[in-house]
């Protein structure tokens, strides 16, 4: 109970955390935000009910305002926001995410997280996401996507960060898995 | 931590938190059935009159607060402009603005443990356990407690990581980050234990 409700905490704390440390580009050149790794990460490492749980939870201090997402947003004018779509897709990537780690968990390896952080984090949240950015800006899905698409590159790369980092994870702390 | 509430006092700061949540819902629903390029204009207007009532400091406040949108809007007027329909490109801009801007407005003028308050409230009236209630206030409170702690944390990491290369710091330093705060979780979670635990 209580391991749980920390692990759930903390890792809210971490999602808010990886948007606010300085300068931590995942790849030289391109920037890319390593909160959604953390969303990624939730799932792939807490499974899918305490994952959702701690990116809902998440959202709920950005929407009480606190300003963790990243680049300092927060209130509750980003859930009225374009991106409102994948703000509401984060608690489902996340467990989508982790109902696929969790099945594929026994055969280890970085290739099943990596293909659960696809499945839920990369095409869960953009066709979301990309919904949210049609009704927002009054589009068609095809328009809405095309805003989506320069940024599936670096979701990828992602997925496979995702990956070997949730291996390295269980390696280090082999009873993380266990609720 | 810091959160968005401004510094600078307005009357909104005064009213509930309440009635301040339930007026933006309903201003957000009603925004999204606007049509018409004068109707829009005028509730732009109302939004930006609301602002100005707390003063041209706290306007310009909140003005800053609208500068991410800025990139959506460009990308609107752009293609609206391309495809030459300006018209209902203006009426999207203006109504995603109002409504961005209404919620921003609830977030500054709301103090956090008041928003808190209607949370804990509403939960209760829906008829959701005392207990769940009492472990949700908990984990804010950790929450609260710990981004800051991990944020140090982190920053720890990077700069070990540059005493060592010229590399910049990039994506190994997510999986000791995480072992942390996994470690962290689990010290917190023994000292709760042993305090009585959670009920």
């Amino acid at each position: 109970m209580e391991r749980n409700l920390t692990l759930i905490a903390l890792f809210a704390a971490l999602i808010a955390a990886l948007g606010l440390v300085p300068k931590l580009t995942l790849m030289s050149g391109v920037p890319i935000s390593a909160q959604s790794l953390g969303i990624m990460l939730c799932g792939t490492v807490l499974g899918a009910k305490r994952g959702a749980l701690a990116v809902l939870l998440f959202l709920a201090l950005v929407a009480l305002g606190l300003p963790l997402l990243a680049g300092g947003r927060g209130g509750i004018g980003v859930f009225s926001g374009v991106t409102m779509g994948y703000l509401i897709g984060f608690p489902v990537a996340a467990f989508v995410t982790g109902l696929l780690a969790q099945t594929w968990r026994d055969r280890g390896g970085f290739v099943f997280p990596a293909v659960a952080a696809l499945i839920g984090g990369v095409i869960v949240l953009n066709v979301l996401g990309i919904i949210g950015m049609s009704i927002k800006l009054d589009k068609t899905l095809l328009e809405a996507s095309l805003l989506a698409t320069p940024f599936v590159p670096g979701d990828i790369l992602k997925c496979v960060l995702a990956g070997l980092i949730t291996q390295g994870l269980l390696k280090a702390r082999p009873g993380l898995a266990q609720a | 931590m810091i959160s968005l509430t401004s510094e600078r006092r307005t009357p909104y700061h005064s009213w509930p938190a309440g009635p301040k949540l339930l007026g933006l819902s309903a201003f957000t629903l009603a925004i999204f059935y606007m049509n018409g390029i004068a109707l829009s204009a005028a509730v732009m207007g109302a939004v930006i009159a609301a602002y100005l009532v707390g003063g041209l400091a706290f306007a310009r406040e909140g003005l800053r607060f609208l500068r991410p949108v800025l990139v959506f809007v460009a990308i609107i007027l752009v293609w609206h402009l391309a495809v030459g329909r300006v018209a209902e490109g203006v009426v999207i801009v203006l109504r995603l603005l109002a409504a961005i801007a209404a919620a921003n407005l609830v977030t500054l003028t709301t103090r956090m443990e008041d928003m808190l308050d209607v949370i804990q409230r509403t939960l209760a009236k829906i008829g959701v356990p005392p207990a769940t209630r009492r472990r949700f206030a908990l984990s804010v409170a950790l929450v609260v407690r710990f981004t800051p702690v991990l944020v140090q944390k982190g920053g720890l990491l990077v700069e070990a990581w540059r005493a060592r290369t010229v590399k910049r710091p990039g994506w190994r330093l997510v999986l000791p980050f995480a072992l942390l705060a996994i470690d962290d979780a689990e010290q917190t979670a023994e000292a709760l234990k042993a305090r009585g635990g959670v009920m």
